[in-house]
């Protein structure tokens, strides 16, 4: 692997100060819990489907949790009193509530020893669902083996499922090896999670768990055509992420977008909400051995690639710290980076191996998510394949892990599948050619791309001790990720947080935090 | 008018010649390179030469393929709208501002709809700008303001009236199911029907957004791809000069 010495002292500085930052975040969050964190628990319990109003009836029980009862203790203990009181089982039970006839706010009394017994039970069963998925996993890819890193992340986003589900498995043909469903734009802002196959969608179309299901089979069915494990990608952000974690468990995902600040920056998303779905949906990805995938990446399409190359690593940094707070392994750790920088700048190149070199050094069991130029692409088809061409190279070079093809048509419209044939190729090509150089390379002492390293170290070490002085939600609100601002307690979804009561109990959310 | 013929030119003058790329539903055969030539002979061309197939997925088969285009076209007769501005740099617009409007001109930006996509109007409005362009966040006689993305028409045409704005900046990325072309004509008619439609430059911009597009719609200007921020800030400012021309009468 080509070598950047970095001062080990300094590095163990800045992991520390990510972990003091995490640790910070992790008090603030600790008394709060939010609906959407109730919600995953009835998913995981079994809860499924809609009610006659097409509403999921995970959110139509938490909502009459909220009307008639004390959303403050949690929805776990109260929706097994009524488990018991009905004598039927989850899904039946949900049912029974969301048509009327079980009041949640008229519950005969209970000996708490029983309930504490049935609770006990559904969480080990909901527990052994993320176990399993976990195992199923492990099963496949004894069996089909994973191809070597970089792993090759090609999009699907016609809007249609049944269509991604035919441009996916040409992606596979073409040399995917994983695949990742775009969702429908307006997703991260829904407060549910959406019901059943979909065929519409803005961008893409939306992540329900049908979807899910619909295009794990098709990848199962590729995966073994082709004899490599294909992995399957979802989005886990905005209003719903442990719900779609949940979800995704269940579905034997194998990737989810998940990143610490993303919808607070982009999607104005309330940060407390944030911070504590989060938490849970990132303990739910470690259980199930789920990669989180970070955003860090979208710094660099409204900042500066050059200015800002600090922040995207001070982000991984906190990134990693947050995600070891909520168990998660470095081989769960997809931390986000992006090709962005000008291409009409000189020696562009050699910027662009410096970082990407530097988050390698620095995470260096992490499968890396290193993304295709978008900001510079032009719409003349030929160049922009070009500009992939040495993207592809800078990532092979530096042993990036997980590589998102650029498309030739980025700047005009969403991939046809001949754009991903053209992407692969390259990809193909690139990656073959140049497989061991890497390994051939050692970076000059003095030269271009060691200062540009520690230079970048550096200025992520000034940034991360004036985060840790002010704490990361006032470095938000001051606009330090991005040039973004938000405000502490603005935001969408901050209705949906609540602080917990005395006999607050979430029994999946205690045992997740317990495992090692 | 003379008239003026012109086709496709590869080395020769008037050789027709282009190239195409696409995607026929079928397995890959000497039947499908066949059929891909037929099918660029009822597009009108000769000389078709399938230079390359090849299959990227089970039943179907990507081709490149050479031809000649039979018309030819009279280039004296074609017509295009173009927005009418001279290109002015960073410094010649503020000072433009300073000395003929003397006030400093507000614009509003924002992406529309379901749409989550930032990149088109931070281009634009963000101080960073787009390839060494400063942005309109820099400009010192303009105030701008970024509503960002996912922004109801109702709240943008809200804010543009409390603010005063002089332009409004409408960016559009997603265009699958043409939800650019709802989103462009719901906030043009809302405008109209509030009888504010006069009020405000009105800009659309995006990756498949054309002037002549924008004129279509409604717009005063469209601004495709690799458009930087000077552009857009010299459109402006020669339309409002043109308004207070208008307003002030004859002033010669």
């Amino acid at each position: 692997m080509p070598h950047i010495p970095l001062n080990v002292d300094q590095v163990s500085r800045v992991k520390n100060l990510a972990k003091q930052i995490a640790d910070q975040v992790r008090d603030c969050i600790a008394d709060y819990s939010t609906l959407s964190v109730e919600r995953t628990v009835l998913r995981l319990f079994g809860v499924d489907g809609v009610d006659q109003n097409g509403t999921p009836l995970a959110n139509r029980i938490v909502d009459l949790c909220v009307k008639h009862g004390d959303i403050g203790s949690g929805i776990s203990t109260l929706f097994t009193q009524a488990l018991l009181h009905s004598g039927k089982d989850s899904q039946q039970t949900a049912e029974l509530i969301s048509n009327g006839s079980l009041d949640l706010a008229k519950l005969p009394a209970i000996p708490p020893e029983k309930i504490e017994h049935k609770l006990h039970e559904l969480t080990s069963t909901a527990i052994a669902k993320l176990d399993n998925s976990k195992r199923i996993k492990a099963e496949k890819i004894a069996r089909i083996p994973l191809p070597p890193q970089p792993w090759r992340y090609l999009i699907v986003a016609t809007g249609d499922i049944y269509e991604d589900r035919t441009q996916a498995q040409s992606a596979v043909y073409a040399g995917a090896d994983i695949v990742a469903v775009i969702r429908s734009t307006a997703q991260s802002l829904l407060d549910y999670v959406p019901y059943g196959p979909t065929t519409e969608g803005f961008g893409g179309t939306y992540a329900t768990q049908a979807n899910f299901r619909i295009m794990r089979e098709a990848l199962d069915a590729e995966s073994e055509d082709q004899g490599r494990y294909v992995r399957l990608v979802n989005y886990a952000s905005g209003l719903c992420m442990p719900e779609i974690a949940a979800c995704a468990a269940i579905e034997n995902l194998d990737m989810l977008l998940n990143d610490s600040m993303y919808g607070i920056l982009f999607r104005d998303i309330n940060m407390q909400r944030t911070f504590v779905d989060q938490h849970f949906s990132r303990l739910i990805c470690a259980r199930s051995d789920i990669i989180i995938n970070t955003g860090e990446d979208n710094y660099l399409t409204t900042s500066d690639a050059i200015e800002n190359a600090h922040t995207v690593t001070a982000s991984q940094l906190i990134n990693e710290a947050m995600a070891k707070n909520s168990r998660l392994t470095d081989d769960l750790l997809g931390l986000g980076h992006a090709f962005e920088i000008n291409p009409e700048i000189e020696n562009a190149l050699l910027y662009e191996l410096a970082h990407a070199q530097l988050a390698r050094e620095l995470f260096p069991n992490a499968p890396l998510k290193y993304m295709p130029p978008t900001k510079y692409k032009s719409t003349d088809v030929f160049y922009s394949h070009c500009m992939d061409t040495l993207f592809n190279l800078a990532s092979v070079t530096t042993q990036q892990g997980i590589h998102l093809n650029g498309m030739p048509t980025e700047a005009i419209h969403t991939p046809l599948m001949q754009d991903r044939y053209q992407s692969l190729i390259s990809v193909n090509y690139i990656f073959n050619s140049a497989k061991s150089l890497g390994d051939e390379i050692e970076f000059k002492a003095d030269g271009f791309i060691v200062r540009r390293a520690q230079q970048v170290l550096n200025e992520t070490e000034q940034l991360l001790n004036d985060i840790q002085q002010c704490g990361l939600m006032d470095a938000i609100t001051q606009g330090i990720f991005a040039d973004i601002k938000r405000p502490r307690d603005g935001g969408k979804g901050a209705d949906g947080v609540f602080k917990k009561g005395p006999d607050y109990a979430n029994p999946i959310m205690d045992q997740l935090e317990a495992s090692a | 008018m003379t008239e003026h013929h012109i086709k496709p030119y590869g080395d020769t003058l008037d050789d027709g010649i282009v190239q195409l790329a696409f995607t026929l539903p079928v397995e890959n055969s000497a039947k499908a390179s066949k059929a891909a030539e037929a099918y660029v002979s009822m597009l009108n061309f000769t000389d078709v030469h399938v230079v390359h197939a090849e299959k990227i997925a089970d039943n179907f088969t990507y081709f490149v393929v050479y031809a000649k285009a039979i018309p030819s076209l009279d280039y004296a007769k074609v017509q295009v709208p173009t927005a009418q501005y001279e290109h002015m740099e960073f410094y010649e617009i503020n000072a433009l501002i300073a000395d003929q409007l003397h006030r400093r001109i507000t614009v509003i930006g924002a992406t529309i709809g379901h749409d989550a996509h930032t990149v088109g109007i931070d281009a634009i409005m963000n101080m960073k700008g787009y390839n060494q362009d400063y942005g309109l966040e820099r400009y010192p006689e303009l105030m701008a303001i970024n509503l960002g993305a996912q922004v109801p028409c109702e709240t943008l045409i809200q804010q543009a009236i409390e603010h005063h704005a002089d332009a409004i900046l409408v960016s559009q990325t997603v265009t699958q199911k043409s939800s650019h072309v709802h989103n462009f004509t719901e906030l043009v008619e809302l405008l109209e029907a509030e009888k504010l439609r006069d009020r405000f430059i009105l800009i659309a911009g995006g990756p498949k957004i054309s002037n002549e597009f924008a004129i279509e719609l409604g717009y005063d200007a469209g601004f495709g791809p690799r458009t930087v921020p000077s552009q857009v800030a010299s459109f402006i400012v020669t339309r409002l000069l043109q308004k207070q021309e208008h307003k002030g009468g004859n002033k010669t």
